[in-house]
């Protein structure tokens, strides 16, 4: 740390010292602290809150599903791994069918065994209205997040089944997202909201305080059963910091080690006062989500749709969040291997933008006149005020006439989950919405299937197109990866060209961190390891 | 006095009643509700809506209404849609943390105000009552969360001197390192309450300083000090009553103060329950919240009333 700012607070930083004043300086040897951006400690039971940043923090440091994401790579998009499941194998006459053969010699925090019967208490506390376990908002997420869980079955004390409404290769990707708790210290405690005090999984960490709205602290569970992965940090701390200047402020004054999303215009203050800015690729897609179901959308045409994609300058939008994001040409990246070769190839290109609206019956006198809903702040949602202005100021030289509807978080959500025609959507074109985990097939799916088409589900465009849907039947029903790789290929080719949303950017996934951090690789998922982490 | 402080407390029956009608009212005006924020963007409404069910979010809204306040009769303050938690704890607990903030800000607050607003009407028109005058004036013209995160940007960051951040400690501070928790939230808490009241106790002590009664007093010889005495005792009232209200604001907790300072105070609480809509939290908070505003101004006026004898008639 060689930055004028340390310079100048070294000498009162050396006195204070003496004085043994500086908050936190006694610092233990492995204790990392994190500020999230989350309003509270996300629930401590195995089903987080806080969206997908309660997962990463809540969910796989203490809680572990049958499968689990590689995070050890920041090279390549993160895949899943067996977890509490050895391995499983889909029945190869009836498709419907998944085995899975769980591990054994895992033990839960409180000393119990995860067995057989363990994972079938956990998916009746998911999926089983009238279990004494059942968790009605636990049970929404796990619902949701897989809602192909049809039926399942203890076959002996180390295997379970579980059935799928249709035969879905995708399936294993979907179990990440449902969390393993210990039954015997749910019978303990006597009720979730008790076991969120006390609570126990088979994770690395385990939690060892929790204080609402607080913190949250976890310690290292010596008895992991990967001995491999066992934690190297004594202990995390995690404190929800809301507020992105409360957060800067806690990074530098030294009370924590670690901030989630720095804001953007202190990246170059913090870099030279010496901190680390670790950004990576992950797979996150920051949209306009285009109505096509309203009566008088522009979008209907898609030349229209392609247009904006070609006018976007997606750089320039990049440069105004000093690098902490990438331009985005799908849901896909184009380094990934499921990104395939679509014939739409967006640049910012406002000449070519321009032709394809003149064709579609647009011009300098006759704006594309769309109104579209953003929120104020959101989960995933960057800095959406600015970043929309800049589109706004950007989408007029090429013949967009752009106005918001600018709506709080909870009222977008609300939006979403209507048909883009109800007037939750309050007449709006379009939705800049940034949701999560494009990951793999099983999400393409979710958001694009015409089966899916909001209110029902998360296609809010209510787009539908025959070959997508046939596509990813096909991949649904195949059991063979090549043909299910050329299928994905073939599936985003089809969401690029047709384009039902904008798409704007990926976000860089940032964090800002002292030096004393090490040994933290930024995977490639929105999901993080914490086990090969310590503080130097 | 007695039959004077029990028409107080009776009045302020209907007026609690009021405001928790207004609430659960407001709070359904807002779009969405708890299921919206509760459940993630990809949960579809037909499972949002189940959990509405077990919520009893689908009936009547006086049905709610009537309900929670049955329970809130018998001492149940219900239990968190969106934690789980029993309403009660996490209030008290958020209350505890403010009324240790709310508190040293208040003394601080009305001792600079009272102390610069009578010595800024003794010294009328010097460079002092200037100086105090425009002291007070900043304080209540600054934003201020805009102070806090000044402050925070040169104490903490800067200086290196204290805390950016957070309460540190649980309970009671009882260490010095508890205490510097304290510091910037507490100066910046007190700015406005310091403010208010220097403005009004020298406009009260330089209308007092010029009625007839102290030209008496004067004239029998009393030293400036015996001058002061009741000079102030008559400024007394209405800037109590002020200070009521004024301590009364403190422990609502304010919203911007314990965002900057990330303290988990009641404004905190109350600003998380309105974006959540966690209506059990939200309505129990400022329901409480209005009682304590409610009985802090009829001690006030109890307290006005036995200080001056006109206010009981």
């Amino acid at each position: 740390m060689h930055s004028s700012w340390t310079r100048r607070a070294s000498v009162p930083v050396a006195a204070a010292l003496a004085l043994g004043l500086v908050p936190g300086s006694a610092l233990a040897g492995g204790t990392l602290r994190i500020a999230m951006t989350a309003s509270d400690v996300p629930t401590t039971t195995g089903a987080p809150d806080n969206g997908y940043e309660g997962v990463r923090f809540l969910g796989y440091p203490v809680f572990e599903g049958l499968v689990l994401w590689d995070l050890k790579s920041a090279d390549k998009l993160a895949d899943i791994r067996p977890g509490l499941a050895e391995r499983w194998e889909q029945d190869a006459a009836d498709k419907t069918k998944w085995v899975f053969y769980l591990r054994k010699g895992v033990k839960f925090h409180d000393g119990s065994e995860f067995n057989a019967d363990a994972a079938i208490w956990n998916l009746d506390r998911y999926y089983k209205k009238d279990a004494k376990q059942f968790d009605p908002p636990g049970g929404a997420v796990a619902q949701a997040r897989n809602p192909f869980v049809a039926a399942y079955r203890k076959i002996d004390d180390y295997t379970i089944e579980i059935t799928n409404p249709r035969p879905l290769s995708y399936f294993p990707n979907m179990l990440p997202y449902m969390l393993y708790s210990s039954p015997a210290q749910f019978e303990k405690t006597g009720s979730w909201a008790e076991f969120a005090k006390a609570p126990s999984g088979t994770g690395p960490f385990k939690i060892t305080e929790f204080k609402p709205r607080v913190s949250v602290t976890l310690s290292r569970n010596e008895d992991y059963w990967d001995k491999a992965k066992v934690a190297k940090l004594d202990k995390m701390v995690l404190f929800p910091m809301p507020e992105p200047t409360t957060r800067l402020a806690a990074l530098r004054s030294g009370q924590v080690d670690w901030i989630e999303v720095p804001p953007p215009d202190a990246v170059p203050s913090l870099k030279s006062a010496g901190f680390e800015i670790v950004t990576g690729s992950y797979p996150h897609v920051w949209p306009w989500m285009l109505n096509l179901a309203k009566e008088d959308s522009p979008w209907k045409d898609v030349r229209v749709r392609r247009a904006i994609n070609y006018c976007l300058n997606r750089d320039g939008l990049v440069t105004l969040l000093n690098g902490l994001a990438e331009p985005s040409v799908g849901a896909f990246k184009p380094g990934d291997a499921q990104f395939g070769k679509p014939k739409e190839n967006y640049s910012y290109d406002p000449t070519k933008g321009k032709a394809l609206l003149k064709e579609a019956g647009f011009g300098p006198d006759k704006p594309v006149k769309a109104k579209v809903m953003i929120s104020t702040s959101g989960s995933g949602q960057m800095l959406p005020l600015p970043m929309n202005e800049f589109l706004q100021q950007n989408l007029k030289e090429c013949g967009f006439d752009i106005s918001f509807e600018v709506v709080e978080w909870g009222t977008m959500l609300v939006a979403l989950r209507n048909a883009p025609t109800a007037p939750q959507a309050l007449g709006s074109d379009a939705m800049n919405i940034s949701l999560p985990p494009s990951t793999d097939i099983s999400q393409l799916a979710l958001y694009f299937l015409s089966t899916n088409a909001a209110p029902k589900g998360r296609n809010w465009s209510n787009w539908k197109n025959e070959e997508f849907d046939k596509v990813i039947d096909r991949i649904e029903k195949s059991s063979d990866k090549a043909e299910i790789l050329r299928d994905t290929q073939r599936a985003h080719e089809i969401i690029v060209d047709e384009a039902p949303w904008a798409f704007i950017v990926h976000d860089r996934n940032p964090r800002a961190m002292t030096k004393k951090v090490k040994g933290f690789v930024s995977a490639q998922s929105w999901f993080q390891d914490f086990t090969g982490v310590d503080m130097e | 006095m007695w039959a004077f402080t029990l028409r107080r407390l009776l009045y302020a029956v209907p007026v609690l009643l009021g405001v928790s009608m207004l609430v659960f009212a407001l709070i359904h005006l807002a779009p969405g509700d708890v299921v919206d924020i509760l459940v993630p963007p990809e949960v579809p409404k037909e499972i949002a809506d189940s959990l509405r069910q077990r919520f009893h979010l689908d009936e009547q809204l006086y049905v709610q209404y009537v309900a929670w306040l049955g329970r809130l009769m018998v001492g149940d303050f219900g239990v968190s849609f969106f934690t789980g938690r029993p309403v009660a704890e996490e209030l008290f607990g958020a209350l505890g943390n403010t009324l240790v903030l709310a508190l040293p800000a208040a003394v601080l607050g009305f001792l600079l105000g009272i102390a610069l607003g009578a010595l800024a009407a003794y010294n009328h028109g010097t460079w002092l009552d200037k100086l105090f005058s425009a002291t007070a004036i900043i304080g209540v013209s600054l934003p201020h969360y805009w102070v806090g995160i000044v402050l925070v940007a040169i104490f903490a960051v800067v200086l290196n001197l204290l805390p950016a951040q957070g309460m540190g400690f649980e309970g009671l501070p009882t260490s010095w390192e508890h205490v510097q928790h304290l510091v910037l939230p507490v100066v910046t808490l007190s700015l406005i309450p310091m403010g208010v009241i220097s403005r009004l106790v020298r406009a009260n002590v330089l209308e007092i300083l010029s009625q007839e009664f102290v030209g008496t007093l004067r004239a029998k010889g009393l030293f400036n000090r015996r001058v002061l005495y009741h000079t102030l005792k008559n400024a007394a009232p209405s800037a109590l009553a002020l200070m009521g209200l004024q301590f009364g604001y403190l422990l609502g907790g304010s919203i911007l103060v314990e965002t900057v300072f990330n303290w988990p105070g009641s404004g905190g609480l109350m600003n998380l329950a309105i974006f959540r809509r966690d209506v059990p939290v939200l309505s129990a908070t400022i329901v409480v919240l209005a009682a304590i505003f409610v009985f802090i101004n009829i001690l006030v006026d109890v307290l006005q009333a036995l200080l001056d004898p006109r206010m009981r008639r």
